[in-house]
């Protein structure tokens, strides 16, 4: 099993120098993770440090095909309480 | 040379707020400090007319998430930070300075500014520096940080003959920068919120003092956020400046839809002219501020405010044969005389700030006016007015004349083809040069002339090629002798007490 990278990656780097089974690598048009290299950070780190470092909600999956950073998870802020966020924000 | 402690009212001209008709705000500096960054266009009012700067985007990953940055970096069309066309090796780097270096005699600074931060990507960022220290020996160095990875790089830092650092800390307060920054990258976890911010304002601390320690100039930046930060940002002056940061900048946030930033897509506004600018204010009882930040882009390329990168492109820098050797040559000679020209401005300006003093004297002290100037570069005003994609903004008054920001504009008139047709463009050019009563360029056609008139403002082209402060200064002094300085009557507030 492996995480993955899907289209909505940005290409920005960030996850390619932290996999310490470098199986991540530039391609276009975006990265991609090597599935017989992706160890799952298992045994070596707590979080997978791909999905940790990412900006993306939604670029990495899991090795369920669920998104490790779901919507809402990187902005801190829940889907449902947008609208309101979003007008607090404009009432600035 | 200006002495900061001469009396207000004394020969020099000087004033509490900044030294005669100096708008450089380090010209109070000790001499040390001002020869470092006295040809260093990123540091010194006065240097950016005359010295050109780079940046290589070698440095692509980044450890924290700003609420302004969006990191879908690569855009030819914006002229922002973050944002690059390509990314370069180190290699590719250090060909691409040799060839601008060698072509732009003033360049004079090479920075790493990402297009994320470059010391979350240490092994391209070092590389790049430790082959130009050998083959570019010329060039100063500087780094551009958020400073979550400071602390731990700093040995490696200092290793590379880098004398300035830049940290753009918008928050000393972990509340606040909760809003700013959603998580940040630390010991191989993600953190996010509160518990994110507080680390990432105590690495930025720490980092702070521990280059003030190895004697590393510090500029602090700091992105102006309406209703999250603006109120703030006085309080981060004064830290900064007590932990022996020199210089502060504070920038407006920029946040456009269609830039894919949080801030952008939310709808978050960015401060006015004047909110910026009584920010600025309001931060200078406790610091040097500076006004002149253009906001580049992580590979721009020339003078503050324009940008060659175009010409510099990976391919076309393939293309060049460069001589470094002979080309330091030409570079010292042209540098010798920058500085050379840049002195005789400043003595310049230290005779026009004894005349200003001398209009102070009368029963009312006229009042300040804004000025706005259009200049290629050089310190003088020589820049047709429908040609100016920026105009600079100066401050005249009977102590001084100092320098106060740019505007960025449309061109009015972008060549013959276009020509006549930007009545649009400077329509917005008459928006952004609100607050001003007078412009000074080398030229301008009949057409703006009615247009600036209309609205009040003053077009003109009588001191073409005739240093910035000395011109502001000398029309300053037109203005009051015909009375246009005067405190404002009170017939335009009488429809409001009536």
């Amino acid at each position: 099993m492996a995480y993955q990278i899907v289209a909505c990656c940005v290409n920005c780097w960030a996850c390619e120098p932290l996999c310490p089974s470098r199986a991540i690598h530039a391609a276009q048009p975006h990265f991609l993770i090597d599935a017989t290299r992706c160890s799952e950070c298992d045994g070596e780190f707590a979080d997978p440090q791909c999905a940790s470092i990412c900006p993306i909600e939604g670029a990495i999956l899991d090795p369920e095909g669920n998104a490790a950073n779901p919507p809402g998870s990187l902005t801190g802020i829940p889907p449902h309480r947008l609208p309101t966020v979003r007008a607090q924000i404009q009432a600035r | 040379m200006v002495v900061s402690s001469s009396s207000e009212l004394g020969g020099s001209g000087c004033s509490a707020s900044g030294c005669g008709s100096h708008s450089d705000a380090l010209a109070h500096l000790p001499e040390a400090i001002r020869r470092k960054v006295q040809d260093h266009p990123c540091y010194s009012e006065q240097a950016h007319h005359h010295f050109a700067r780079m940046h290589v985007a070698v440095a692509p990953a980044c450890n924290i998430q700003c609420h302004y940055c969006n990191r879908k970096y690569d855009c030819a069309n914006e002229s922002r930070p973050g944002v690059v066309s390509e990314l370069l090796t180190p290699d590719q780097a250090v060909r691409k300075v040799l060839a601008v270096a060698a072509n732009i005699p003033q360049m004079t600074v090479l920075g790493i500014a990402g297009p994320g931060d470059p010391l979350a990507n240490p092994e391209r960022t070092f590389a790049t520096f430790r082959k130009l220290t050998e083959q570019a020996p010329d060039i100063k160095l500087c780094v551009s940080t958020n400073g979550l990875a400071l602390p731990q790089q700093i040995d490696e830092l200092c290793r590379h003959n880098i004398d300035h650092v830049t940290i753009t800390i918008n928050c000393v307060d972990p509340d606040i920068g909760a809003e700013i920054y959603p998580w940040i990258f630390w010991n191989n976890r993600r953190i996010k919120g509160r518990k994110g911010a507080q680390i990432l304002i105590e690495q930025q601390q720490k980092g702070l003092a521990l280059l003030v320690a190895r004697g590393i100039l510090v500029k602090v930046n700091s992105v102006m956020i309406p209703g999250v930060n603006d109120q703030h940002l006085t309080e981060v002056s004064r830290v900064v400046k007590e932990k022996g940061a020199f210089l502060h900048n504070v920038m407006p946030l920029i946040a456009e839809p269609e830039h894919g930033t949080f801030y952008g897509v939310m709808g978050q506004r960015g401060p006015t002219h004047d909110e910026l600018q009584a920010l600025q204010d309001r931060c200078a009882g406790d610091m040097n501020m500076m006004r002149h930040c253009r906001q580049c882009r992580a590979d721009a390329v020339g003078m503050l405010g324009e940008d060659r990168g175009a010409e510099f492109t990976l391919e076309r820098v393939e293309e060049m044969t460069i001589d470094y050797p002979a080309a330091m040559v030409t570079r010292a000679a042209y540098q010798q005389q920058a500085l050379a020209t840049l002195a005789a401005q400043r003595q310049k300006s230290g005779e026009q700030a004894i005349a200003l003093s001398s209009i102070g004297g009368r029963k009312a002290a006229p009042r300040p006016i804004l000025m706005a100037v259009a200049s290629s570069g050089g310190g003088v005003i020589n820049q047709h007015f429908g040609h100016a994609h920026e105009f600079l903004i100066y401050e005249a008054s009977a102590t001084d004349v100092r320098f106060i920001g740019h505007r960025k504009v449309d061109p009015y008139c972008e060549g013959s083809s276009t020509c006549g047709e930007g009545e649009g463009a400077l329509q917005r050019t008459l928006h952004a040069l609100q607050g001003c009563e007078a412009v000074l360029c080398a030229k301008i056609g009949y057409e703006p002339w009615e247009a600036l008139e209309q609205v009040g403002i003053t077009p003109n082209g009588e001191y073409a090629m005739v240093p910035i402060e000395q011109a502001v200064a000398a029309l300053y002094r037109e203005m009051v002798a015909q009375g246009r300085a005067d405190q404002r009557t009170t017939t335009t507030t009488l429809p409001l007490s009536a």
